[in-house]
């Protein structure tokens, strides 16, 4: 190495001290800042700073407050959700369920599956009740007339009152719609004792006080007992719908699907006759369907009667598929169970004798365990009303109840509320009752009070709150305890002491607190106690001889049917969107009020009920009252019959139900138990005022199309299970007939891991629309509002299809479109299909819905630009356009509450995008769920379960209709109901062939019944469907 | 003076010479315009400022202005982009198909012809960008643009992708052609005007001419561009349509999933483009008084176009039919059963109506040899090629698969409006250009003039 040094300069060489001072410095600074204030890096800084500030000053920041725990309580970890058993109760309505609650904030409803009265089912109402909880029409704390006050001077004032009605013996009347909840009536009894002129008087807006009659005349017991639909192979129904509204649907739902499940090994299903003039949910599921008018049930029920005891006749003739009906339920005596709807007590003598003969006690019918579900009893509620009218009553407390609207003296009692000296409510909203007294004591929401309920005799269930109460509201049973003057008013300890004195003695437990636990974590508690039987010791002949004498064969006039819907039941939730949109199961009508009338006196009366839901105004006048709804022209309603829905025309609710149709409560008949059935001076009137009805499905057959559904009857399918198979449509390759699955452009793709699939039974579902609602909540999915679902564009992600038969041939297009006069019904709940060759996928110029590595079709929201190419080019049509931006708009304030106001806000699921306008959405397989789940077992160092990820259409669904599951895994119940054989390939390995499982889209699916609506387009979908079977003979006899 | 063949009829009439050709055209573009021209602008102009309005409402309130649903997911807003694309085409026919097969008729129409398509595939594009759920994210995601987003990008699967593609370079060679064309005659402008002392105009169609200087090399390279990019445009008259049809063709809707489409649409586009082209000259020669261009039998030639292409569309059309019924599939043969009798029954034997059976009406040479009859059914086939675009789309979707979604579509205020929005766009564009631009190719209809340049009188 040279040691030479290169000089840079002169000054280096001298080693002049000013250049020696910069040496080292690569950039001298040579001092020459021609402005030391300002640079123009200065200059960049201010400007940057100004810029972004403006413009962060011009953005409006929401606020939106959050506070984090000081401490966290040690079972809530933000974004995990707890679980909650408790119960619902609405009215005598009940179902025991498992609230899902993230962070403090109840958003989800389950079933709770170890109770044994509900067994896990939901129902539409009480799914949708979550969100009534963040109804912004509730009352913000008590209230003394129209002003909102505090508890302490409402006590007062009420005290007051209720001691000088004391001190004069007054009357006290506690007026409320059933009450299932053993506490409560204890802290009523307390009530009673500090009040000794207090009655109790309960009452039922569904009435089946006829029930309770006859069974105290023929049964020798005020009771209604519990039914088994699971135990009867032949179910005859006049009236009664079970599978919608009757007494107990839930419950029965899920029995009646036990028997109408058909698979390799049961080959037999229960068979169900109706006998009805609505066409309600249960004539829709029923095998032989004969429409009756209501002036003839009374004979139907007394000619079966005479027909199963082989004497005699009552005048009745012709009414078909009675004798079919009678001779089977003879054969199946033991099996056998006959229902009634009627509230008439006659009639109910007559269907217990019928049970009777057929030997349902003891089988079908089990008196030892009676339902508490409906108490109410007309006679004591109309002799409270003339009472009050007369001014006998000194002071009032609703509990639980709004009879202003919904008893049919509802406005005589709400005028004489005005001359009571004390009304009080404990209603949680200012409803018509409420309204019209002189306090509001506002009741907690049930999902923020503790509770219990005895829905059945010996079955218990109890309520725990899942959210602190949201207003300054007061548990009405605390009121009570308040008002009692109890030293312990706390309602929660009365509960438990309740529970202590009642049950924990007689368990045997050594420690309450354990027991205690236990029954608030599963929710239910049962007591065994020993069966008591009755037997059946009625006045037949004096009941049939009632019956002939008020009812007739043939009656000319019109006659009304009032009737509950699925959806808004005895109107008590009114204002829950929810309800409102979700599509009524037969007609497909939301938000609207109507009156369901035949195609032949529609026509006769010059009404004109488009496909589009457009009709006229109808004034319908029973009972000397009149409503004005519109006419709806309803397949399967039995001719001279008109059918109005309760639960409508509330005049004191929130912004949601406001105006929409007509209170109907008031045309029924009153007696000694109400009619809900009116047969004579029944007029209907129409008007030229045009209306149009919001349905979501303005089509009423499926036109013959056997690759959307496919039915068959038992004995055909059972003698040739094969038979969609062999005539299944082929496609041609270029020299034969293949399969259409065979002949592929596509790859397709490997599943490796998971392969999600469902299973939709169409014999099993009922088409009730909890999954629907399930589905809403769970997803976020925007509610939309009546115009917008005339403009057909409801968001629904599920939807359920429902379908009439037509008598036309197959080619007759025109003919298809008709409905039969009473068709058979067919609901096929349709979401998005999930294809391995999905349509939407190809068509999507920015590729925001794609392929999962796990079979589902994924929509990534905030890639879509909307051009909604991927929905018209779905062959099933579930893609949902947001066609407005539909949460934080007042537009929608009404219609969607959840997403334009605070309160509502609160009850959306964190886990699931709210979307915005302009963007495609669709059914997820509630990926969110699946994710979880798949979350849950990493963490856990395993695979998932099968069972562990469940669709909320899934668990909303009381029958098992819905299975999700993984087609992978060779165990899933979802593989054992499709018959899914693991098939196998070869493939090359190192240069050896190997044989291992064939992980591809093509699942080799061997139940006769399933099979994938619109097979032979190719698109594959991970949805299969069972062929819906219908109990009937084989198609030749039922000519 | 006016040569005469006995062969064939004049192209240009009334013994025009080189002169008058650049006087009678030019005078258009030099002289203040005349009251009926005043009237056309401004009434263009209100009809752009309404539909205006409705395309801000749009963009502000939603998709939902339109009486879309969630089985029709288009309806209007794909009918009038396929109708505009399809207007286009006549251009692009005439300007390279034409030129290509030395049709020296095309000379007279061909700068207005393709003054049309750039006006008519702007008006098209609109709905497309309109259409778009989030158009303010959709413009550029649709391209293919280098981004940071890891594998996300544009589907190249996606028809609506190959759209962005065939459009835009049809726009472009459109352009590019029609613009090409436009610089000699932009020239004759500029010397006239520098001639006539008017510095302003000189400047700027000096500036649009680009200098050009008329030298024989010029002219050469000229021809040769000319030529290229007629060789380019060919293709496009065949591919732009065809993939549009490719957006019904390759889905699985039936009505739209048809192998027929391609041929069927590019001949309808044709089809409806003569027609465009007819209503708009049969106006502009009487406005301007170019009947000496623009002849009868100019407008005859374009007639006998018309019944070409009509009676393939008809043909298309039965052959659908017979397709539904011979092909055996259910779903199809339902969906052209309900394309005739169905609820859009109406917009189906309109479409027949106006585009089948009424261009026949041009077998005899009366009528295809009156401008009035010609006029009248210009506009008659226009108005059929819309429903038939309406009925491919509407009645395809709004009764497809599932009878349970199967519903009608109804236009609301908004759909007509962003219609009304391309009528005000088109017109305005075309009359600023009727008034700005020479409307007929000066300098090649001086190479078709068969007189002397000197007048006899």
């Amino acid at each position: 190495m040279t040691t030479k040094t290169y000089w840079k300069g002169l000054p280096q060489l001298k080693n002049d001290p000013k250049f020696v001072k910069n040496a080292d410095k690569e950039f001298v600074d040579l001092g020459v800042q021609e402005d030391a204030g300002h640079s123009r890096r200065d200059f960049l800084k201010m400007m940057g700073f100004s810029v972004a500030a403006a413009s962060l000053a011009a953005c409006e920041a929401p606020i939106r407050k959050a506070i984090p725990y000081v401490s966290k309580p040690l079972d809530a970890d933000p974004g995990i959700p707890n679980y909650y058993a408790s119960t619902y109760i609405n009215g005598g309505d009940y179902c025991s369920i498992v609230v899902k609650v993230r962070d403090g904030r109840p958003i989800k409803i389950d079933g709770n599956s170890l109770s044994k009265v509900t067994m896990g089912g939901t129902s539409a109402q009480v799914e949708a009740s979550v969100l009534s909880l963040y109804d912004n029409f509730r009352l913000r704390g008590p209230r003394v007339g129209e002003k909102l006050s505090d508890w302490e001077t409402i006590d007062k004032e009420i005290l007051t009152k209720l001691n000088e009605i004391a001190a004069k013996g007054g009357q006290i009347r506690i007026v409320s719609n059933t009450i299932l909840s053993p506490s409560t009536k204890a802290a009523i009894e307390k009530f009673k004792s500090k009040y000794p002129t207090t009655k109790v008087v309960q009452y039922d807006p569904i009435s089946y006080y006829g029930i309770t009659k006859a069974n105290q005349e023929s049964l020798g017991a005020a009771i209604i007992p519990s039914y088994d639909f699971s135990k009867a192979k032949v179910i005859v129904s006049v009236g009664a719908d079970f599978l919608g509204t009757w007494l107990s649907p839930i419950e029965f739902t899920k029995q009646f699907a036990v028997n109408r499940e058909i698979t390799a090994e049961k080959k037999e299903m229960s068979r169900l006759y109706a006998f009805e003039s609505n066409l309600s949910l249960t004539g829709a599921n029923a095998d032989y369907r004969t429409a009756i008018k209501p002036s003839q049930e009374g004979l139907v029920v007394a000619q079966l009667y005479k027909l199963i005891s082989g004497s005699g006749s009552t005048g009745i003739d012709g009414i078909k598929y009675l004798e079919k009906a009678a001779a089977e339920l003879k054969a199946n005596a033991g099996k056998a169970l006959v229902v009634s709807g009627s509230n008439d007590k006659n009639v109910q003598v007559v269907v217990n004798a019928i049970n009777n003969l057929l030997g349902s006690y003891g089988t079908t019918i089990n008196t030892s365990s009676p339902v508490n579900f409906r108490q109410g009893n007309d006679e004591e509620m109309t002799a409270f009303v003339a009472e009050a009218t007369s001014g006998k009553v000194d002071g009032v407390i609703f509990f639980n109840c709004n009879p202003v609207y919904d008893h049919p003296q509802g406005a005589e009692l709400g005028k004489a509320l005005k001359g009571i000296a004390l009304t009080v409510s404990t209603s949680t909203t200012p409803d018509e009752t409420a309204s019209s007294s002189g306090y509001i004591a506002a009741d907690h929401h049930y999902l923020e009070s503790w509770n219990d309920a005895e829905p059945k005799l010996n079955s218990f269930s109890l309520s725990q709150p899942a959210i602190t109460p949201i207003f300054k509201t007061r548990q009405a049973q605390e009121s009570f305890l308040v008002w009692a003057g109890e030293a312990n008013t706390d309602y929660f300890t009365f509960v438990q002491e309740y529970w202590r004195s009642r049950f924990f003695a007689a368990s045997g437990g050594l420690d309450f607190q354990s027991f205690w636990d236990k029954c608030l974590y599963d929710g239910v508690f049962e007591v065994t106690a020993t069966p008591t039987s009755l037997s059946f010791n009625g006045n037949v002949d004096s009941a049939l001889s009632a019956i002939a004498s008020t009812y007739s064969a043939s009656n000319s006039g019109f006659e009304l049917v009032l009737y509950e819907t699925c959806g808004l039941g005895t109107g008590s939730q009114a204002n829950n969107p929810l309800l409102q949109e979700l599509p009524d199961p037969i007609t497909k009508a939301t938000w609207d009020h109507y009156v369901t009338i035949s195609l032949s006196d529609a026509t006769e009366l010059g009404i004109d009920n488009d496909a589009e839901g457009r009709t006229q105004l109808v004034n319908i006048t029973a009972n000397g009252k009149t409503i004005t709804v519109a006419a709806l022209v309803q397949p399967g309603q039995a001719k001279g019959t008109l059918g109005v829905a309760l639960g409508y025309g509330r005049t004191q609710v929130g912004l949601v139900g406001k105006e929409i149709g007509a209170n109907a409560y008031p045309l029924l008949s009153l007696g000694e138990s109400l009619g809900y059935n009116v047969t004579s001076g029944v007029k209907i009137e129409k008007t030229e005022t045009p209306f149009q009805i919001a349905q979501t499905q303005i089509h009423q057959t499926y036109m013959g199309r056997a690759n959307v559904v496919q039915e068959s009857v038992l004995a055909d399918y059972l003698s040739n299970p094969q038979e969609w198979n062999d005539k299944a449509p082929k496609v041609t390759s270029w020299d034969k007939k293949v399969l259409p699955g065979t002949l592929s452009l596509w790859k397709g793709h490997d599943y490796k891991n998971h392969h999600w699939g469902m299973a939709v039974d169409l014999n099993t579902c009922t088409g009730c629309g909890s999954c629907v609602v399930a589905c809403n909540v769970e997803n976020n999915v925007a509610l939309v509002g009546k115009q917008e679902v005339i403009n057909r564009r409801e968001m629904h992600w599920l939807r359920i299809d429902r379908y009439y038969s037509s008598e036309a041939e197959v080619d007759d297009f025109i003919g298809m479109e008709k409905a039969s006069d009473n068709p058979e019904v067919v609901f096929q709940p349709m979401m998005c299909q999930h294809c391995n060759n999905a349509p939407c996928e190809t068509v999507c110029p920015v590729a925001a819905t794609t392929h999962s590595t796990e079979g589902l079709n994924q929509m990534t929201y905030n890639r879509c630009i909307g051009t909604r190419y991927c929905a018209n080019n779905c062959p099933y049509k579930v893609r949902r356009f947001n066609w407005f931006k539909y949460h934080d708009n007042n537009q929608f304030l009404n219609a969607n509450p959840a997403m334009n106001t605070d309160l509502g806000r609160m009850v959306l699921n964190p886990d699931v995008t709210v979307r915005s306008r302009g963007v495609m959405e669709k059914c997820s397989f509630c990926v969110q769920r699946i994710q979880s789940g798949k979350l849950t077992a990493k963490k856990e160092r395993r695979t998932m379960k099968d069972g562990e990820v469940v669709t909320a259409c899934q668990a909303a669904c009381s029958t098992g209709a819905i299975l999700f599951g993984d087609m992978n895994d060779p165990e899933s119940k979802i593989s054992k109901v499709l018959g899914i054989e693991t098939q196998y390939k070869e493939v090359e390995i190192d240069g050896k062939k190997e044989t291992v499982i064939d992980y591809g889209i093509d699942k080799k699916v061997t139940n006769p019944r399933a099979y994938r609506v619109l097979e032979e387009i190719g698109v594959k979908p991970n949805i299969f469907y069972l062929t819906k079977i219908r109990n009937k003979d084989k198609e030749s006899n039922n000519a | 003076m006016q040569a005469t063949s006995s062969v064939r009829e004049s192209l240009i009439t009334g013994g025009k010479t080189v002169r008058d050709v650049s006087e009678d055209i030019s005078r258009h573009v030099e002289n203040k315009p005349n009251r009926l021209w005043w009237i056309a602008f401004l009434t263009s102009l209100v009809l752009f400022g309404f539909g205006f309005y409705c395309l801000a409402a749009l963009l502000w309130e939603g998709i939902g202005l339109w009486g879309l649903n969630k089985t029709v997911g288009w309806a209007w807003d794909i009918t009038n982009f396929v109708w505009w694309v399809g207007i286009g085409h006549a251009g692009t026919l005439i300007s390279a198909i034409l030129l290509l097969f030395r049709q020296k008729w095309r000379m007279s129409i061909n700068r207005a012809a393709e003054a049309m398509t750039i006006f008519a595939v702007i008006c098209a594009a609109t709905f497309p960008l309109a259409h778009m759920g989030r158009l303010w994210l959709g413009f550029y995601w649709a391209l293919p643009l280098p981004n940071t987003w890891g594998s996300l990008w544009a589907n190249f699967n996606s028809p609506l992708l190959w759209d962005v593609f065939a459009i835009s370079t049809y726009f472009t060679v459109s352009l590019v052609f029609w613009y090409i064309g436009l610089i000699p005659d932009f020239a004759v402008i500029r010397d006239r005007a520098t001639r006539m002392g008017n510095k302003t105009r000189a400047t700027i169609y000096n500036a649009l001419s680009f200098g050009w200087d008329g030298a024989a090399k010029t002219w050469m390279r000229y021809e040769s561009v000319a030529l290229i990019l007629a060789g380019l445009s060919t293709p496009l008259v065949l591919s732009v349509h065809t993939i549009v049809s490719f957006d019904f063709a390759t889905s699985v809707v039936p009505g739209w999933h048809t192998t027929i489409f391609p041929p069927y649409f590019v001949a309808g586009a044709i089809f409806s483009g003569f027609a465009m082209v007819l209503t708009l000259l049969i106006v502009t020669r009487k406005v301007f008084k170019l009947e000496d261009y623009i002849t009868i039998y100019h407008i005859e030639l374009m007639n006998i176009v018309i019944i070409i292409t009509g009676s393939i569309v008809g043909i298309a059309y039965i052959t659908e039919f017979f397709v539904a019924w011979y092909g055996m599939v259910p779903a199809e043969f339902y969906a052209f059963y309900n394309r005739a009798t169905g609820p859009y029954w109406w917009a189906y034997w309109s479409m027949m109506t106006c585009n089948v059976i009424s261009p026949q009406l041009f077998w005899f040479k009366k009528i295809r040899t009156n401008i009035v009859a010609t006029f009248v059914l210009s506009i008659i086939v226009n108005i059929g090629m819309w429903f038939e675009r309406f009925v491919i789309i509407v009645t395809s979707i709004h009764r497809d698969y599932l009878p349970s979604s199967w519903s009608m579509f109804y236009p609301t205020m908004y759909d007509l409006g962003e219609y009304i929005f391309t009528f005000g766009l088109f017109f305005t564009a075309f009359f600023l250009f009727a008034k700005f631009f020479p409307v007929i190719n000066m300098a090649e209809v001086k190479s078709i003039i068969k007189s002397s340049s000197e007048k006899k009188h």
